[in-house]
């Protein structure tokens, strides 16, 4: 028997797997296909302190082996998040959530943070600084050391729980904001969000997605994000968390082979609402394939 | 929601770029008309979402318009193929507000919907009339088929060149209706909601991620707070909507 258990930031998980904020809405769309409890965990909607609607339609662009997105955070706000989503994914998920925060200012994102941290489900917060779908601030807080480490920093001096800090790849140096959020108190990192893209089509000869630009992911961007979450695991001492254009258990065992304690599945539950289920049942056979006894052993073995 | 594999048995063109494809596969969670298929294309990332035609026993039939990558790539798939489809999407029409007397009105790709619908209220015992539209001869399709339905079935097309000279709304006159429903392009939808005298449901497109309401991709607001058309509609009451 292999064995699949991590533990992230003192939350023990049966597998590593986690499907990502955005993709997996509160749970219960997928709840109706399968029982969600194999999951490792997961990553709830990105939720912001106001409700939002996000950006205007068409917000979806496909692409090779990938899409683009410029959904802009759509969320219910943390009040109906706490009041009306968390009640009823209860109800279809057993284990403890990783809540995923998004913000404008520093207040917001404390604000978020600190009411969240009071909610029994929540094991770890998620602190996205890196959407490039919004047009004031979100970009702003990733790209730059000084402000990464500001809001870390800010957030973990409310909060009780673990928190992870999300980093865009939409940077030149991912190490300096990977340091930098560490530096701050940050008990983890996941990377990476969606890299800036564009489509154009060449009827209208204007871009596809009504607000021009989003955030390209799917298998394309795969080796993009191994590259990183290797660049980051050399830096820092936490945990990362792997993610980007993850679809099967063998990128699993590569994502973690470049450092990721545990590996998000995004795109792909969209294409395959069974993707993160599949990839669950398939780890232990691909393990054995590569003579894996327990994932804990390879995190990292790539360096 | 069910995902699973189905088989061609025909793939035929039944109007100029418009082909009809006949497929058996597990049609159980399919429970209502105005409902869509989500469909998986090898070499392709995102799945096509396409409206239910037809739905009878294990026999799923849909109706669709070459268009771009996607739906080429369906056009010259053979019999026999698999694909892999996720069913059972979107709220799908109400049958309880349809009165007695109910109006279908379909506008190009927005027919097929219409045919399942309309098979479900005559089963019911209603009477419904139906207005189809086209932009031209060539691009008409079903008539026939829904004859065999309903008594008064109109077909317009944009430059004349078949029935009606106009658009659907120039078909409307002395139809007595109890509620319609339809399904066809936002401008006609919304010349459709300008010009009705009753409730109705309006059935609407946008470009989707997922088709099953965890990406918000296709979102829109409505006088009821936002709402996925995946999977809050597609099909939304005449009254809600904001043009």
């Amino acid at each position: 028997m292999v064995n699949t258990k991590v533990s992230l930031c003192s939350l023990e998980l049966d597998n590593p797997i986690i499907p990502a904020s955005g993709t997996f809405g509160f749970g219960y769309e997928f709840a109706e296909i399968y029982d969600i409890n194999v999951l490792g965990s997961f990553s709830f909607k990105g939720t912001t302190l106001e409700p939002r609607f996000g950006n205007p339609t068409p917000r979806i662009a496909e692409c090779t082996s990938g899409m683009i997105n410029s959904v802009g955070l759509q969320n219910p706000g943390v009040d109906k998040v706490i009041s009306e989503e968390l009640p009823k994914l209860k109800k279809c998920f057993n284990k403890k959530v990783i809540a995923n925060v998004g913000g404008f200012s520093l207040e917001e994102y404390t604000t978020v943070c600190e009411k969240l941290d009071k909610e029994e489900q929540v094991g770890i917060l998620e602190v996205n600084i890196s959407c490039p779908n919004v047009h004031n601030g979100g970009m702003s807080f990733g790209t730059d050391p000084q402000m990464a480490y500001k809001v870390t920093k800010a957030v973990k001096d409310v909060c009780k729980k673990p928190v992870i800090i999300k980093l865009s790849p939409n940077v030149t140096d991912i190490v300096s904001i990977a340091k930098a959020c560490e530096d701050a108190g940050a008990d983890g990192i996941s990377l990476i969000n969606t890299l800036l893209g564009m489509r154009i089509n060449l009827k209208t000869k204007k871009p596809v997605i009504a607000n021009k630009m989003g955030g390209f992911s799917g298998s394309a961007i795969f080796p993009v994000a191994v590259r990183m979450v290797y660049q980051v695991y050399d830096a820092v001492k936490i945990p990362v968390v792997g993610m980007g254009g993850v679809t099967s258990a063998k990128d699993v065992i590569e994502m973690m082979l470049a450092g990721a304690t545990a590996v998000q599945v995004g795109a792909a539950n969209l294409i395959d609402p069974m993707a993160c289920k599949t990839i669950i049942e398939d780890l232990p056979l691909e393990m054995e394939k590569y003579g894996i006894k327990s994932l804990n052993d390879i995190i990292g073995g790539a360096h | 929601m069910l995902q699973s594999i189905f088989t061609i048995n025909e793939n035929v063109k039944i109007a100029k770029d418009v082909m009809k494809i006949n497929l058996s596969g597990d049609t159980s969670h399919i429970t209502k008309s105005g409902q869509f298929v989500n469909i998986k294309i090898d070499g392709l990332f995102l799945r096509r979402p396409i409206s239910v035609c037809d739905v009878e026993g294990n026999i799923l039939t849909l109706i669709y318009k070459i268009v771009g990558e996607g739906t080429e790539k369906m056009a010259n798939m053979p019999e026999g193929t698999k694909l892999d489809i996720l069913t059972g999407l979107g709220n799908g029409y109400d049958l309880s507000l349809s009165g007695d007397k109910p109006l279908l009105v379909g506008g190009g790709v927005g027919v097929p919907p219409m045919y399942y619908l309309c098979r479900l209220l005559v089963k019911e015992g209603k009477k419904p009339s139906v207005i189809l539209g086209f932009n031209s001869k060539d691009d008409v399709f079903y008539e026939e088929e829904f004859k065999k339905l309903s008594g008064d079935v109109r077909v317009a097309t944009a430059d004349g060149s078949y029935g009606i000279k106009g658009f659907v709304t120039d078909a409307l006159e002395a139809i007595d209706y109890t509620h319609f429903y339809s399904c066809g392009p936002e401008p006609m939808l919304k010349a459709l909601s300008d010009k009705t005298i009753t409730s109705g449901q309006l059935s609407f497109e946008e470009r989707m991620g997922c088709g099953f309401g965890a990406c918000m991709g296709c979102s829109c607001k409505t006088k009821y707070g936002n709402k996925r058309i995946c999977k809050d509609g597609p099909v939304l009451i005449k009254e809600e909507i904001i043009w």
